[in-house]
């Protein structure tokens, strides 16, 4: 399970590096919103998966999952959030007053 | 007792959300500000006290005990850099009661400079790993909001960068993290430095190490990753790029002086490889900066060159050189940020930055020359201000070591950050009177210097009076060097 898990975080990372490094603004964040996915999976995969262990511990539980890293990465997925909200916003905003999402387009200062 | 750690994360964040209901009453958020920061300056300075006195202090949020929980640490580093970012924060409030216009303080601006000091001091006072991802969040995410603020063409699409660059690297720092929790289990960071040291650092640990060396190299602007830094900090007011220049680089120098002899202090090759960094690092930066014609770019390639010294000091890793980097970080808060403050100024009385563009400033605004002078001059680290002080305590540790080349490369950047400074007095500050506008003459700069003046009256203290403060440097860096300190008032064992 760990392997194919390992592997699909693999093809995120790369598909995400892939979408960065265009030149497409629209295609950047979603590079973005990808490695964040792609980095929360990868947290999961590497605090060890198990099959039906809830991450509760009774007194009577012969097994359970590490509750932690879910507790982390819920918290990491709520700031991602935010962030992609507010890069989709600024992004918006960007292309409004530049008129283009082109980032070759988008280089260099005004006084260069 | 030890609830005072809490203290200066708690006062501005509550204190900004009360500022979001006030946001329209220009007088009253004013008045909170001021009150907030001095506040928050208070309790980090009889936080700094009590750790000097009593040792380190450490608190254990909702009672779950140390490695489980999530615990605030306050040592002496982290203490007192906390009190000075709060010194900090109180100029540049003053700062910028002068030069913002009401719409800019009226757009949440005032919420958002305490969230962002919420993030500053969090980081700074966290024990646990993840912790210090959160608090560097609500840091970025605010900073993001005040870099971008204005929306000016050029500015969006230079912040847009600066977005981007920082969510991938703390996208990145997650990655990390999961490493380390795979292997050892623990996130808190006295737990993984024992955790770390039974293990040996060796292998998966290495790379680790490495991984984290990438994310704090990019918030703190490392070489070969400090490409975002130059651009993005000049588009923004001067009095938010002197804030920033003076803190955030700061505080991921902070996150490697942490990391690097609390949790990853068994490899001499990393210690090596920040050798290496900084050496490179303060040169290219320096560079940069003999190569510009522009007030705020000079000061933010120096930046970049600053941050070098302070690596290259992590990398000595000796008690003194430890001190030396104690010693830096304190003077370069005050100093750049003063700079900065000062790069406003004039901005504001002859309305623009370009050097080429304005001469003769020292003939009708000699207070801002002179005052600017001394701040300059303590940059370059000309005896007997505290610029002076940090790099020789810096140059002597890495003699004693042996580190040659480094402190020749160290010895030669210092010379063309003279030469870099003593560029702009030159041009802007001598020579013939000639202003863009003929009523810039005309303008007062006493409320404009008078903000800055307590900065420069620290850098002055901090140079002359270097005995005592070069003590506490030392005992600082004691506490640094010897791990054990910190982890037994954690752990409590």
């Amino acid at each position: 399970m760990e392997i194919i898990m390992i592997i699909a975080v693999g093809v995120i990372f790369s598909v995400a590096t892939y979408m960065l490094l265009t030149k497409s603004l629209l295609r950047v964040i979603l590079g973005v919103m990808l490695l964040s996915h792609g980095a929360h999976l990868l947290f999961l995969t590497m605090s060890g998966l198990k099959q039906g262990a809830p991450p509760l511990l009774g007194e009577e539980a012969a097994s359970y999952s590490d509750p932690l890293p879910q507790a982390l990465i819920l918290t990491a997925i709520v700031i991602s959030f935010g962030v992609t909200a507010f890069l989709l916003v600024l992004a918006y905003r960007t292309y409004k007053v530049h008129q283009t999402d082109d980032l070759e387009k988008l280089r260099g200062t005004a006084d260069e | 007792m030890n609830n005072l750690v809490i203290l200066p994360i708690l006062i501005p964040f509550l204190m900004g959300v009360i500022l979001i209901f006030t946001n329209k009453r220009l007088s009253v958020s004013r008045t909170i500000s001021v009150l907030t920061a001095l506040a928050m300056l208070a309790s980090a300075s009889y936080l700094t006290y009590v750790v000097y006195t009593d040792g380190i202090m450490a608190l254990e949020l909702g009672n779950w005990e140390a490695p489980f929980g999530i615990v605030l640490v306050g040592d002496l580093l982290s203490s007192s850099l906390v009190a000075v970012s709060s010194l900090l924060a109180v100029s540049t409030l003053f700062f910028i009661f002068q030069t913002f216009d009401e719409e800019r303080e009226k757009a949440y601006f005032y919420p958002f400079f305490f969230f962002l000091m919420t993030g500053v001091n969090g980081s700074f006072l966290t024990g646990d790993l993840f912790n210090l991802f959160v608090f560097f969040e609500v840091m970025l995410l605010s900073s993001f909001i005040l870099i971008s603020m204005g929306g000016k063409k050029s500015q969006l699409s230079e912040s847009l960068k600066y977005v981007i660059i920082n969510t991938v690297s703390s996208l990145v720092f997650i990655i990390g993290i999961a490493y380390l929790y795979a292997v050892t289990g623990t996130l808190n960071m006295a737990d993984l430095s024992v955790k770390v040291a039974e293990l040996g650092q060796e292998g998966v640990l290495n790379v680790i190490a490495l991984v984290f060396l990438f994310i704090f190299g990019v918030k703190s602007a490392l070489f070969p990753l400090y490409y975002w830094l130059p651009k993005s900090y000049v588009e923004p007011p001067t009095a938010i790029a002197a804030l920033f220049g003076g803190l955030l680089t700061k505080v991921g120098v902070y996150t490697i002086l942490r990391t690097y002899t609390l949790i990853f202090n068994q490899s001499s090759e990393i210690y090596f490889i920040l050798i290496v960094l900084g050496g490179l690092t303060m040169f290219i930066g320096v560079l940069g900066a003999v190569s510009q014609f522009d007030f705020k770019r000079i000061l933010s390639v120096h930046i970049v060159s600053q941050v070098g010294y302070m690596i290259m000091g992590i990398g000595i890793n000796s008690t003194i050189a430890i001190a030396g980097v104690f010693y830096f970080l304190i003077h370069n808060i005050i100093v750049k940020s003063a700079l900065f403050f000062f790069a406003g100024a004039t901005e504001k009385v002859t309305g623009t930055s370009h050097l080429k563009k304005m001469s003769g400033l020292l003939k009708t605004h000699p207070y801002l020359g002179w005052t600017f002078f001394i701040a300059a001059i303590s940059l370059a680290g000309i005896p007997p201000l505290s610029g002076f002080v940090g790099k020789f305590i810096l140059i002597v540790a890495g003699f004693m070591e042996g580190n040659y080349f480094v402190i020749a490369v160290s010895l030669a950047t210092g010379l063309l950050t003279l030469f870099s400074m003593m560029k702009i007095f030159m041009t802007s500050f001598w020579g013939e009177v000639k202003l863009p506008k003929p009523e810039a003459e005309n303008v007062k700069v006493g409320s404009l210097i008078a903000p800055i003046v307590p900065l420069l009256i620290f850098t002055i203290v901090l140079g002359v009076a270097a005995e005592p403060f070069y003590q506490f440097s030392l005992e600082l860096a004691e506490q640094i060097i010897n791990p054990e300190h910190y982890v037994n008032s954690v752990l409590k064992e």
